[in-house]
C-alpha cells in the first residue's frame, strides 16, 4: 500500500489542535468579548456608562466639599421608541459643589391602561466625567414596575467627585426609559422552565 | 490501476474525490453568483431613476441584504474553496485532500444553508432586511420573524467553512510531496494556508455573534439590548472583529491566483516570492487590529480613532509590496494577453484603485463624511469585483483546459473580459462621485441631482450581468468540446499541476512526484 500521507505529521492531532482554536474563538466571542467591552467602557467612561452604586464613607470622600468651585449638572429624559409613559426630571439643572451629596427626583407616570415594567438607562457626557460622577442611589439600579394609571417619584442621589478635572464645568446626565414589560414576561417563563428542570433534577 | 468515477447522481452525493468536490463547489458558487446578481439587478433597476417605481422599500432592503450575504458567503467564499479543492492537492503533489469524507460534508451542508436562507424571502414578514452586516437592534428587536432561519443558515455556513479550512490546512501541512518545502509551495497554496487560519480564527466569532443574537431574541438575554444592560455597539465590535478579517479572506486567495497567472503570461518568474509570503502573513496579522475603521462614527475616544486609523493605513504597506511585485514581474516580460492575463492585469489596476479609496476611508475625520455613502459601496466593490470576482474568473480560464482537456474560446473570453471590464467601471466608478456628494447607501430613493450617474451605474450593471452569461456559455461549451489542450496548456507554466495529463485524470499523484 502506498503511504497516504507524504509527511510524517499526525493529521488527527492537527485536527484536534485546530478544533481547539475554533472552540476557543467561539468562547472568546461569547464569554470574553462582552465583559471585556464593558470593562473597557468602564475604564474609559465610554458610552457615558456611570457604573453601579457608589459606596460613600471612604477616606477620599471625607475630604469634604470643595466650595471653591461649582459644577452645573443638567438632567434629560428620553422615552425610548414607543414607551408611552410620561417621564421627566423635576428640575432641569442644578449647580453643585464637588463633594456635596445631592438628591434630585424624576417623575414617571404610567398613563396607559396596562401594568408595565420600565428600565431607565443612564448616559453621561462628557465621557471624561463619567468616572467622577458617583451615584449613591439611583432608580436606574432597579426595574420600575408601575400599575396602570400609577405614578412615582424616582430618586437619584449623587456626588460629583472633588477630583473632577478643572475644565469640566457642565455635566449632562440623560436617562432613556425602556419598556421591558415583554422581555420581563419572557424571563419569567424562562425561570419557570428552569425551576421545572430543577424540580425534575431534584426528583432524580 | 485507479478506478474511475461512479455513475449517476450518487457519484456526486457520495464522492470524496477532491476534483468532484471542487467542481461542485464551483458550480454551486456560480449558481449563487447568478442569484446574487439577480438581486443586484433588482437594486439597480429600482435605482435607475429617482423615486420609487419597481419594488417596495421593504423588499428593496431585503434585496440589498440578500445580495450581500449571497455574494459573500455563497459566491466568493465557495468559489475559492472550490479552486482550493481542485488545485491544492495537484499543486503540492498529494493524491487527495487530507480528510476526504469531511470534504464531502463541508460541501453538502452548503446547499441546505442557502436553501434555508433564500427561503426566508417567502416567509411571513419577509427575509432579512437589515443589511449584510446585520447590526443589532435591526437584526434583533426589529427583525422579521425569519431571522431565526437566517441565524441557523449562518451557523451552517460557518461550520462548512471551518471544516473546509481544517481540511485545507491538514492537506497543506501533511500531504506535500517529499521535497516540497514550505518555501517552495506555489503562492496560491501559501495564501490559502493563511486564509484557512484566518477562517478558523474568525468564523467562530461570527457563529458567536449570531448565537448572541439568537439568545437575545429568544431567551431573554441582553447582549445587545440597552434596556437590559447590554449595548448595541458591542455588536458592531464583535461583528467587525470577524468582518474585517473576512474581507481579507475574500482577497488573499485572489492574490495567490494572480501570482500564478502573471508569471506565466509575462514569461518571467514571479518577482519577490518570499516577500509575497511575508506580505500575505503581515496582512493577515494586521487584519485583526483594524476592525474599528468600520465604526469611526460610533463615538470612539480620540486615541481609538487614531490607533485604528494608523493601523489601517499600515495595511497599505504590505499590499503595496504585492502590487509592486506583480508590476515588476510584468516589467520587460514577453507578455501576451490571453483572457486569464487580461483579467489579472485588470485585477492589479482596479484593485489598486480600491486600495486608494480604502486609504481615503481610513482617514478617520474624512470618514465621517464618507461613511454609509455610496463612496463606501464604490470602495468595496472595487476591491471585491475586480479583486475576488476577476481573480476567480481568471483562475477558471487559466485552469479550465487542465480540468476538462479542451481549450476555451479565446475570442469569446476576451469579449467577456471587455464587457465585464467596461460594465464594472460604468457601474462602480460613478458611485465614487455620488457618494462624495452625499448619496446614502441602502436607500431605494435619491435626490434628483444624482439621477444621471445612477442611470449610468444601472446600465453598467446590466452589461456586467450579460458578461457573466457569456462566461457560463463559454465554460459549458468548453466542457462539451473544443480544441484539445496540451498537458502544459500554456507556454512553460510553473507548477506540478501542469505535469499531469489534460484533462487531469480522476486520480493524480497516487505516488508522490519528484520535486526539484
Ligand atoms: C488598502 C486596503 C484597505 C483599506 C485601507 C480599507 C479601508 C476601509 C475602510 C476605512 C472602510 C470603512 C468605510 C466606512 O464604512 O465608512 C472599508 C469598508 C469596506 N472594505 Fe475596505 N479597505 C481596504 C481593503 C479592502 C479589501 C481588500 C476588501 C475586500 C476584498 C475590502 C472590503 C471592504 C468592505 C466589504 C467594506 C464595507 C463593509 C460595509 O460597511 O458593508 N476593503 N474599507
Ligand atoms: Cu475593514
Amino acid at each position: 500500500m502506498t503511504k497516504r500521507f507524504w509527511q510524517d505529521n499526525s493529521t488527527p492531532l492537527l485536527c484536534v489542535k485546530l478544533g481547539a482554536i475554533v472552540v476557543m474563538m467561539f468562547a472568546f466571542a461569547i464569554f470574553i468579548m462582552p465583559p471585556l467591552y464593558d470593562l473597557f467602557c468602564d475604564i474609559t467612561g465610554l458610552n457615558g456608562k456611570t457604573g453601579g452604586p457608589f459606596v460613600t464613607g471612604n477616606a477620599e470622600n471625607e475630604l469634604g466639599v470643595d466650595t471653591s468651585r461649582t459644577v452645573k449638572v443638567q438632567f434629560l429624559a428620553t422615552n425610548n421608541e414607543n414607551m408611552p409613559w410620561e417621564f421627566r426630571p423635576q428640575i432641569k439643572t442644578i449647580t453643585v459643589h464637588p463633594g456635596e451629596p445631592t438628591v434630585v427626583n424624576y417623575l414617571a407616570v404610567n398613563n396607559t391602561r396596562f401594568d408595565m415594567v420600565a428600565q431607565a438607562v443612564p448616559s453621561l457626557v462628557p465621557f471624561k466625567a463619567a468616572n467622577y460622577f458617583h451615584k449613591t442611589e439611583c432608580f436606574c439600579f432597579n426595574q420600575q414596575p408601575l400599575a396602570a394609571g400609577e405614578s412615582a417619584e424616582l430618586g437619584l442621589s449623587f456626588i460629583v467627585d472633588v477630583d473632577i478635572p478643572k475644565n469640566i464645568n457642565t455635566i449632562t446626565l440623560s436617562y432613556t426609559l425602556f419598556d421591558i414589560t415583554e422581555s420581563q414576561k419572557k424571563k419569567t417563563t424562562l425561570n419557570v422552565i428552569n425551576s421545572h428542570q430543577q424540580l425534575a433534577v431534584n426528583q432524580l | 490501476m485507479a478506478h474511475g468515477p461512479a455513475k449517476g447522481f450518487t457519484r456526486w452525493l457520495y464522492t470524496t474525490n477532491h476534483k468532484d468536490i471542487g467542481s461542485m463547489y464551483l458550480w454551486f458558487s456560480f449558481a449563487m453568483f447568478l442569484l446574487g446578481g439577480v438581486f443586484a439587478l433588482v437594486i439597480r433597476a429600482e435605482l435607475f431613476e429617482p423615486g420609487l417605481q419597481i419594488v417596495e422599500p421593504g423588499f428593496f432592503n431585503q434585496m440589498t441584504t440578500m445580495h450581500g450575504l449571497v455574494m459573500v458567503f455563497g459566491a466568493v467564499m465557495p468559489a475559492f474553496v472550490g479552486l482550493a479543492n481542485w488545485m491544492i492537492p495537484m499543486m503540492v503533489g498529494a493524491p487527495d485532500m487530507a480528510l476526504p469524507r469531511m470534504n464531502n460534508w463541508s460541501f453538502w451542508i452548503l446547499p441546505f444553508a442557502f436553501a434555508m436562507m433564500v427561503a426566508t424571502l417567502f416567509m411571513e414578514g419577509g427575509g432579512p432586511n437589515f443589511g449584510w452586516t446585520f447590526y443589532a437592534p435591526l437584526s434583533t428587536t426589529y427583525a422579521p420573524p425569519s431571522v431565526t432561519f437566517f441565524i441557523f443558515a449562518v451557523h451552517i455556513m460557518g461550520a462548512s467553512s471551518i471544516m473546509g479550512s481544517i481540511n485545507i490546512i491538514a492537506t497543506i501541512l501533511n500531504m506535500r510531496a517529499p521535497g516540497m518545502t514550505l518555501m517552495k509551495m506555489p503562492l496560491f497554496v501559501w495564501t490559502w494556508l493563511i486564509t484557512a487560519y484566518l477562517l478558523i480564527a474568525v468564523m467562530p466569532v461570527l457563529a458567536g455573534v449570531v448565537t448572541m443574537m439568537l439568545m437575545d431574541i429568544h431567551f431573554g438575554t441582553s447582549f445587545f439590548d440597552a434596556a437590559g444592560g447590554g449595548d448595541p455597539v458591542l455588536f458592531q465590535h464583535v461583528f467587525w472583529f470577524f468582518g474585517h478579517p473576512e474581507v481579507y479572506i475574500m482577497i488573499l486567495p485572489a492574490f495567490g491566483i494572480v501570482s500564478a497567472i502573471i508569471p506565466t503570461f509575462a514569461r518571467k518568474p514571479l518577482f519577490g516570492y518570499s516577500s509575497m509570503v511575508y506580505a500575505t502573513a503581515s496582512i493577515a496579522f494586521l487584519s485583526f487590529i483594524v476592525w474599528a475603521h468600520h465604526m469611526f462614527t460610533v463615538g470612539m475616544p480620540i486615541a481609538g480613532e487614531l490607533f485604528f486609523m494608523y493601523a489601517t493605513m499600515l495595511i497599505a504597506v504590505p499590499t503595496g509590496v504585492k502590487v509592486f511585485n506583480w508590476v515588476t514581474t510584468m516589467f520587460r516580460g514577453a507578455m501576451t494577453f490571453e483572457t486569464p492575463m487580461l483579467f489579472s492585469i485588470a485585477f492589479v489596476i482596479l484593485f489598486t484603485i480600491g486600495g486608494f479609496s480604502g486609504l481615503m476611508l481610513a482617514i478617520a475625520p474624512a470618514d465621517f463624511q464618507y461613511h454609509d455613502t455610496y463612496f463606501v459601496v464604490a470602495h468595496f466593490h472595487y476591491v471585491l469585483v475586480p479583486g475576488a470576482i476577476f481573480s476567480i474568473t481568471a483562475g477558471v480560464y487559466y485552469w479550465l483546459p487542465k480540468w476538462c482537456g479542451n481549450m476555451y474560446n479565446e475570442t469569446m473570453g476576451k469579449t467577456q473580459f471587455w464587457m465585464a471590464f467596461i460594465g464594472l467601471n460604468l457601474t462602480f466608478f460613478p458611485m465614487h462621485f455620488v457618494g462624495l456628494a452625499g448619496m446614502q447607501r441602502r436607500v431605494p430613493d435619491y435626490n434628483q441631482f444624482f439621477a444621471d450617474f445612477n442611470m449610468i451605474s444601472s446600465c453598467g450593471a446590466f452589461l456586467f450581468g450579460a458578461a457573466q452569461i457569456m462566461l457560463l456559455y463559454n465554460v459549458i461549451s468548453t466542457i462539451r468540446g473544443g480544441k484539445k489542450a496540451t498537458d502544459e496548456v500554456w507556454e512553460n507554466p510553473e507548477g506540478l499541476e501542469w505535469t499531469v495529463a489534460s484533462p487531469a485524470p480522476y486520480h493524480t499523484f497516487s505516488t508522490p512526484p519528484a520535486v526539484k
